[in-house]
């Protein structure tokens, strides 16, 4: 199982390191996207800071449903997903390896690129530091769900809109105890039982949204 | 590869079967009546096996036993389900009804060590085309536990005669070229006791197909068996394809 899954995770990061604009595209979106609010709602510090760790949260989860979107259609498109599930070893391990893969890879750099908008929107270091604890824990999150949702409409037209609609709803938690964190710490309040929350979203969501993933694949390929 | 020559199997149970005598004594294009063994001798057997795709029901009562060293060409007109049949054999699909059985271990138990004794070559040739060719056939033998190093990798593209390109990304080769990659797969495979090749045949050129055909006939000697669909009348002389027609064993 450890071998499918590191043989389909290195294959699609060397498959994005030979694709580096394509693979930056999301980033690119989040900071585009955020830098949007400061023109829209108008430069007020205070409010800026107010509504920061929301927005930050609502681009991010953009950023990843729209990114994952393409996680399994060129794979099924040339055939290689079949080859994935035929594999003596569980399709659990593929469902896991593409989740990862889209984390590394859209996750990751969104908390890289967070401290650049914490400096957009003046937050402070504390409520910085929150908000990176809580996109650390939330954004795998996101990965998760998000192949479950690719899974799902894999094949489907406008499968693109069909997986944020059937996403979203399951991403809502995430994304309340993650800003929620941000606002306690800024209130000057323990943020860690959010965190708690947080990482037992996290554990939850690792156990089984890749065994639905899985299934989802299989009915997907039928 | 560690395959002995062929000869009769010690045990009827699990396992790879060496079991070659029954082709010698079958006539060439006679797939009616498939000669007779145990069950655990048949590498892959179906029972009254019922297909569909989508809402219409593509075949039913369909019975097929492949025995080592077998190759039969699965015929039918276009539409007729042979893709799906294939893909039902593979295990992609589940049966309308009916069994599907791996050396008499019914599939759905037959588990990792099932698919292990399988390999399916789609029409698709699941090449990525960023990859090399030589990393796109490391990943699919990855894909199956495997872990050639790069000479297998070579010696498997050469008998294909991709040797050269095995440097070169998937995207600047040809349709043939691709799919000579794609089959370089089964000479990393000799060792797996079933082949399932949907259109092996399509786009490669008199070289490719007698590339193909000399892997075939090396898998047939091992004692392996193959199921292929071709549009035109394989080519093959050793062993004579036995012929499968959807056709006549399909719905009316």
């Amino acid at each position: 199982m450890r071998d499918l899954f590191l043989a389909v995770l290195l294959r699609d990061l060397k498959l994005a390191s030979r694709r580096r604009i394509d693979s930056l595209l999301p980033v690119v979106f989040f900071i585009v996207a955020l830098s949007l609010f400061p023109l829209g709602v108008g430069p007020e510090p205070q409010m800026l800071r107010d509504i920061a760790p929301g927005i930050v949260w609502v681009c991010a989860l953009l950023a990843s449903m729209l990114s994952v979107g393409s996680l399994f259609a060129g794979d099924l498109a040339d055939g290689s997903l079949e080859q994935m599930l035929l594999a003596p070893q569980p399709a659990i391990a593929v469902a896991a390896a593409k989740s990862a893969a889209h984390w590394l890879l859209t996750g990751l750099p969104l908390i890289v690129a967070t401290p650049l908008v914490g400096l957009l929107f003046g937050l402070s270091g504390p409520a910085l530091a929150a908000l990176l604890a809580g996109l650390l824990l939330g954004t795998p999150i996101l990965s998760l769900l998000g192949a479950l949702g690719a899974a799902l409409t894999l094949g489907l037209r406008s499968g693109g809109m069909l997986l944020i609609l059937i996403v979203l709803p399951l991403t809502m938690p995430a994304l309340i105890f993650g800003a929620g964190a941000v606002s306690n710490v800024e209130a000057g309040l323990s943020a860690s039982g959010h965190f708690s929350l947080l990482g037992a979203l996290l554990l939850g969501t690792a156990l089984g949204a890749p065994l639905a993933t899985a299934a989802a694949l299989r009915i997907s390929t039928e | 590869m560690p395959w002995p020559a062929a000869g009769r199997a010690d045990g009827p149970d699990r396992g790879p079967v060496f079991w070659t005598e029954s082709i010698m004594t079958h006539s060439p294009l006679s797939a009616e009546r498939a000669p007779a063994a145990a069950p655990a001798a048949w590498v892959l057997q179906a029972c009254d096996l019922a297909g569909q795709r989508g809402e219409r029901a593509l075949f039913e009562h369909l019975e097929l036993a492949l025995e080592p060293g077998a190759v039969v060409w699965l015929r039918g007109r276009n539409g007729r389900g042979k893709t799906s049949l294939l893909r039902l054999l593979a295990g992609l699909a589940t049966p309308m009804a009916g069994e599907i059985r791996l050396h008499g271990v019914p599939q759905k138990l037959a588990g990792a060590e099932g698919r292990r004794s399988q390999l399916y070559i789609g029409h698709q040739n699941a090449l990525k085309d960023d990859l090399t060719a030589m990393e796109a056939l490391r990943f699919l033998a990855r894909t199956r536990g495997e872990r050639p190093d790069d000479e297998a990798l070579a010696l498997a593209l050469q008998r294909l005669g991709v040797r050269g390109s095995r440097h070169a990304p998937v995207r600047t080769l040809s349709q043939g070229q691709r799919r000579r990659v794609a089959l370089a797969r089964l000479a990393l495979c000799l060792h797996v006791d079933l082949w399932l090749l949907d259109e092996p045949f399509d786009a490669l050129d008199a070289d490719g197909i007698a590339a193909l055909n000399g892997l075939l006939s090396e898998h047939a000697t091992h004692g392996g068996a193959t199921l292929l669909t071709s549009h035109q009348s394989p080519s093959l002389l050793d062993p004579v394809p036995r012929i499968f027609d959807l056709d006549r064993h399909g719905l009316a």
